[in-house]
């Protein structure tokens, strides 16, 4: 195959990759957009195996590496578990850090990459190897943390060290001067020691920075490293002058930001005030003083026999789930308590927060893994207005957004987030293990509300105990 | 020392509640009361003596006995003056009493020596009283009742139906008064299949009266009509000229009219004048809810259902006992819920004593006589609510406007626009002035790529969210081009370590082929589970 004809190959792949995410906007074409992706990246790997730079002798290993790699990737895509998607989506950005770094690495060690350059064409080669690299470090580690928050294997409370924000700092400025290093050197074997110097400072301030963020802003730190990894496959395409990864790298970068960015909004706070992170800690929210204060009023717990009459009794009923229905693993039983409640007539709809659950969307596919059909989960948006004429509201383990006290006190630490409404339903429920507080660390006045009932306990457990009720 | 709540037999002509059931008896005794009910109390409620006892009460077999023997008793309507004769010293009473228009029977609670809590003194607008709120609940059922005697008087359908033996229109309800009852009215009218209109001199009541399937009719005049606590005032004489006009054109259109306006402590308005029934098609049932004060139809007479020019005019004042297991469930549930508010201050949890606590506002407005100190008119409660409905409706779209993704956000202020310009002008200007013409194709690239995926991905919904990322997770191994070029040794390269940029490639391509194929995969997996 011709270099041009590898290039409108590529150009071909951009086109789908861009019909691709375009496909994803709506469910109808979700699943055609998913095959447009495939076909885009089966022409680009076919076009570079098949390309100029790839020689006969390669062959064989690509095939090797590949068929390894594609078995690990085709099991664990059908052994995860949907609740276990939050991890999986890390553990795989990690892997695009990794593999930028490695290409980085191997692009620095090959002395026929840098061949053709001269003068400032070298300069902004090398400087694009060392950032390439640095996103990569930061991608990998940043991501193998996340990993550990989300599996549980670490704990999702944020680690403040002291100087945090000084620490990163003087990351950055050793990282600048480094990179200063790196550049004046002559030979591979002088770069190396600022090269590496650097990946470690970048691999430490990876996993810095998403130690320091709480548990309840992991949907921005993953998109935000979906984010990442895209602009690290952009600067490797810069690196190796290849536009096919530039464009789909800068395609999945601002995905990746866009998406930040409506979690961001969705808990009404900066990016900056993410990434700075202390977020959920009981000394970072000091009770308010005066203004609303401390709610007042007492909570009124009810078993599983009384929601289910509720239940029963209700024309037209809104689920709220959080994160705590993921744990639970509860979103088949909540399934069947919609169906049963469907075919009794009722109007059952569900009300997803853009930040229930650890990643964005993670809601959505529990109760599409469940069967629920998408059309009766709407948005927070679509739904706040049909609080008044609902009957029962049921919040199964979600805290922070449906606190009242985001909208009713200015002092609030989550005072202005979007919430939803539950407390407008004429009976809300709301599904716990215990009365402790949200990631965020706030009471929630809703609990102490007069049309308020509390159901404690597991919620898988609770909820089954309720399906057998309603169907007695 | 656990109290005993005496439950005695209504004694008022046709009241066929009964101030506590079955059920309730239970939850009083878990509350550590000892529970004595009248022989008979419950007959015509429809619960037996037997019940009762099986819920562990004691049964008395007169009044007499039952009114010595209670610490607490339980009624309906206030009491007759045989039985407050029957009343001891430091007894409590708890039930309607109606004081405003009952003053000489708190002269009598007075010189009794007793306690009495008037369950119709409630202040309502307090949202933690809503549960004992009697009045609603009552409301409530008699609302639902005049739907039904309507609908058994009325000689038609109430939904349209097309059926093989012809087309039948819906019946058009017009609701008078859109409070407790005339709601309750509107949604069982509105279940029932019917056209429902309403009108309610309170105009913040309209969105309730949608909400339950209803269409608000406004009267063509301006004029605030809240009068403070929930109730609705007397109307300038503008506005009530206005409002005849409307209900005279209604009482032509419609073929059901269910009235409920009622003012506290006055007759009853008179809003359908002798023409307007004239002025009904034969057949037309009018029920008005408000017999009692003397009724809001000028033909109503309390207690019957007469026809005259043709309609049906019910104005039964017992709706209530009507659906007397229904009334008396939801009373003995107020009832319960207030007991449990009087023990609330106890220290010992259960142990059958109440406190009558005057510093709480719930409380101090039931109590009209505290043991024989006549304790009426309580002082004015502090908040009303609704005033507050308004400007908490105009702070909505602000809130709204933090959080509406989707559409592009809000344009930026002209100074901040123009430094990000200014600043992106600078940055292109250092990158134009350094960079040699090969990194500024690929740089034109990479901007315009940025916003492709800008402008692709905002359109995607938040449902998608997770998909999108995994499959921009399983693109972005697109880098596995990367390693894929480098792994392949040069011909005629030299100094080139092959073997180690070989392995380094070969690790990467797993890594990224794991990507690619699981990433793939599983959003293929995901997107298969979404369906309708």
């Amino acid at each position: 195959m011709s270099a041009s004809l590898a290039t409108v190959s590529y150009i071909g792949a951009t086109i789908l990759f861009i019909l691709s995410l375009g496909g994803l906007s709506n469910q109808e074409t979700a699943l055609r957009g998913n095959l447009y992706g495939m076909i885009g990246m089966a022409i680009a790997v076919l076009a570079t195996v098949f390309g100029p730079q790839v020689s006969a002798s390669g062959i064989p290993w690509i095939i090797v590496a590949m068929v390894i790699g594609g078995s690990i990737g085709m099991y664990a895509a059908r052994t995860v578990q949907m609740t276990q998607m939050p991890e999986l989506v890390a553990l795989m950005h990690s892997m695009v850090g990794l593999a930028a770094m490695l290409v980085g690495f191997a692009t620095f060690i090959d002395p026929e990459a840098a061949k053709g350059f001269v003068g400032a064409a070298k300069s902004i080669h090398e400087m694009e190897i060392y950032v390439g690299i640095l996103i990569g470090a930061i991608t990998f580690s940043g991501s193998i943390i996340a990993f550990g928050k989300l599996s549980g294997r670490i704990g999702g409370n944020p680690l403040l060290l002291p100087g945090r924000h000084w620490m990163n700092l003087a990351g950055l400025l050793v990282v600048i001067w480094f990179g200063r290093e790196f550049m004046n050197a002559h030979t591979i074997a002088d770069g190396m020691m600022p090269l590496i110097v650097m990946t470690v400072i970048a691999l430490l301030f990876g996993i810095h920075m998403v130690m320091a963020i709480g548990g309840a802003d992991m949907p921005v730190v993953v998109s935000m490293l979906n984010s990442y990894s895209g602009w690290a496959a952009a600067a490797t395409g810069f690196m190796l002058s290849n536009d096919l990864l530039i464009v789909t790298g800068a395609l999945v970068g601002s995905s990746g930001a866009i998406l930040s960015y409506i979690m961001c909004n969705a808990m009404n706070r900066s990016f900056i005030s993410v990434i700075a992170g202390g977020f959920g800690t009981a000394s970072a929210a000091p009770k308010p003083a005066g203004g609303a204060g401390e709610p007042v009023g007492e909570v009124v717990a009810v078993n599983a026999t009384e929601t289910a009459e509720l239940l029963r009794e209700a024309k037209s009923v809104i689920i709220v789930p959080g994160y705590g229905m993921a744990v639970a693993q509860a979103q088949h039983t909540v399934y069947e308590i919609t169906k049963h409640l469907r075919e009794k007539g009722v109007k059952v709809r569900f009300g997803i927060h853009p930040v229930a659950g650890r990643m964005p969307g993670h809601m959505n596919v529990l109760l599409a893994e469940a069967k629920v059909p998408y059309d009766i989960v709407m948005e927070m948006d679509e739904l706040n207005d049909d609080f008044p004429t609902t009957d029962v509201a049921i919040v199964i383990g979600a805290n922070d957004i449906v606190n009242p006290g985001a909208q009713d006190d200015p002092a609030s630490p989550i005072a202005g987030m979007p919430v939803l409404e539950v407390w407008k339903a004429k009976t809300s429920i709301v599904m716990k293990r215990s009365m402790a507080s949200g990631y965020a660390g706030v009471d929630n006045p809703l609990f102490y509300k007069e049309n308020n009932r509390m159901l404690f306990g597991d919620a898988k457990k609770m909820l089954d105990e309720v399906l057998v009720v309603l169907k007695t | 020392m656990a109290l005993t709540i005496g439950v005695p037999r209504e004694v008022f002509a046709g009241e066929k509640r009964v101030a506590t059931v079955p059920e309730v008896v239970e939850k009083l005794i878990k509350l550590g009361f000892r529970v004595a009910v009248q022989s008979g109390a419950g007959d015509l409620a429809n619960f037996s003596d037997e019940t009762y006892r099986t819920a562990g009460a004691q049964i008395k077999a007169t009044a007499a006995e039952l009114w010595a023997a209670a610490d607490i008793v339980f009624k309906v309507r206030g009491p007759s003056v045989e039985e407050v004769g029957l009343m001891h010293e430091g007894q409590n009473l708890i039930s309607f009493i109606w004081p405003a228009q009952n003053p000489e029977l708190l002269q009598l609670f007075a010189a009794k020596k007793v306690t009495v809590l008037a369950i119709d003194s409630l202040p309502r607008t307090l949202s933690r009283a809503q549960k004992m709120d009697a009045l609603t609940s009552q409301a409530g059922v008699a609302g639902y009742r005049a739907v039904i005697e309507a609908a058994n008087a009325f000689g038609r359908f109430f939904n349209g139906q097309i059926t093989a033996a012809g087309k039948v229109p819906p019946a058009k309800v017009f609701i008078a008064g859109a409070g407790v009852a005339g709601l309750a009215a509107i949604g069982t009218a509105a279940s029932l299949g019917a056209i429902v209109r309403a009108n309610d001199t309170r105009a913040e009541v309209a969105d309730q009266v949608v909400s339950l399937g209803g269409e608000f009719v406004k009267v063509d005049y301006e004029e605030e009509g809240s009068g403070g606590g929930g109730y609705a005032k007397v109307m300038s004489e503008g506005f009530q000229q206005a409002q005849r006009e409307m209900y005279a054109k209604q009482a032509k259109e419609v073929d059901i009219i269910i009235t409920t306006a009622l003012i506290p402590g006055r007759p009853a308005p008179k809003l359908i004048t002798a023409e307007m029934v004239q002025s009904m098609k034969a057949g037309s049932v009018i029920v008005d809810m408000a017999a009692e004060q003397g009724g809001n139809c000028e033909l109503t007479e309390p207690g019957q259902a007469v026809v005259k020019h043709g309609v049906t005019i019910v104005g039964y004042t017992d709706l209530v006992s009507r659906l007397a297991r229904q009334s008396s469930t939801l009373y003995s549930t107020n009832l319960f819920r207030l007991t449990e508010e009087l023990c609330k201050t106890q220290s010992e949890k259960n142990d059958g004593t109440i406190d009558v606590n005057m510093e709480d506002e719930a409380i101090r407005g039931l109590t009209v006589v505290k043991e024989g100190n006549i304790s009426w008119p309580p002082p004015a409660p502090k908040v009303v609510a609704a005033p507050a409905a308004k400007p908490a409706a105009s702070a909505m779209p602000v809130a709204k406007k933090a959080h509406g993704h989707g559409a592009p956000s809000e344009p930026m202020a002209g100074n901040k626009l123009a430094i990000m310009f200014g600043v992106a002008a600078a940055l292109f200007w250092l990158i134009g002035a350094s960079a040699p013409k090969e990194f500024l194709s690929h740089f034109t690239v990479f901007v315009l790529a940025c916003f492709v995926g800008y402008m692709v991905v905002w359109n995607v919904k938040p449902a998608l969210h997770t998909p999108l990322m995994s499959v921009t997770n399983a693109i972005s191994s697109i880098i596995a081009i990367g390693a894929l070029v480098q792994i392949s040794p040069i011909v005629g390269a030299v100094d080139r370590p092959d073997d180690l940029i070989r392995w380094v490639a070969a690790a990467g391509i797993v890594l990224t082929s794991i990507n690619m194929f699981g990433g793939f995969a599983v959003t293929q997996r995901m997107l298969a589970m979404f369906r309708k």
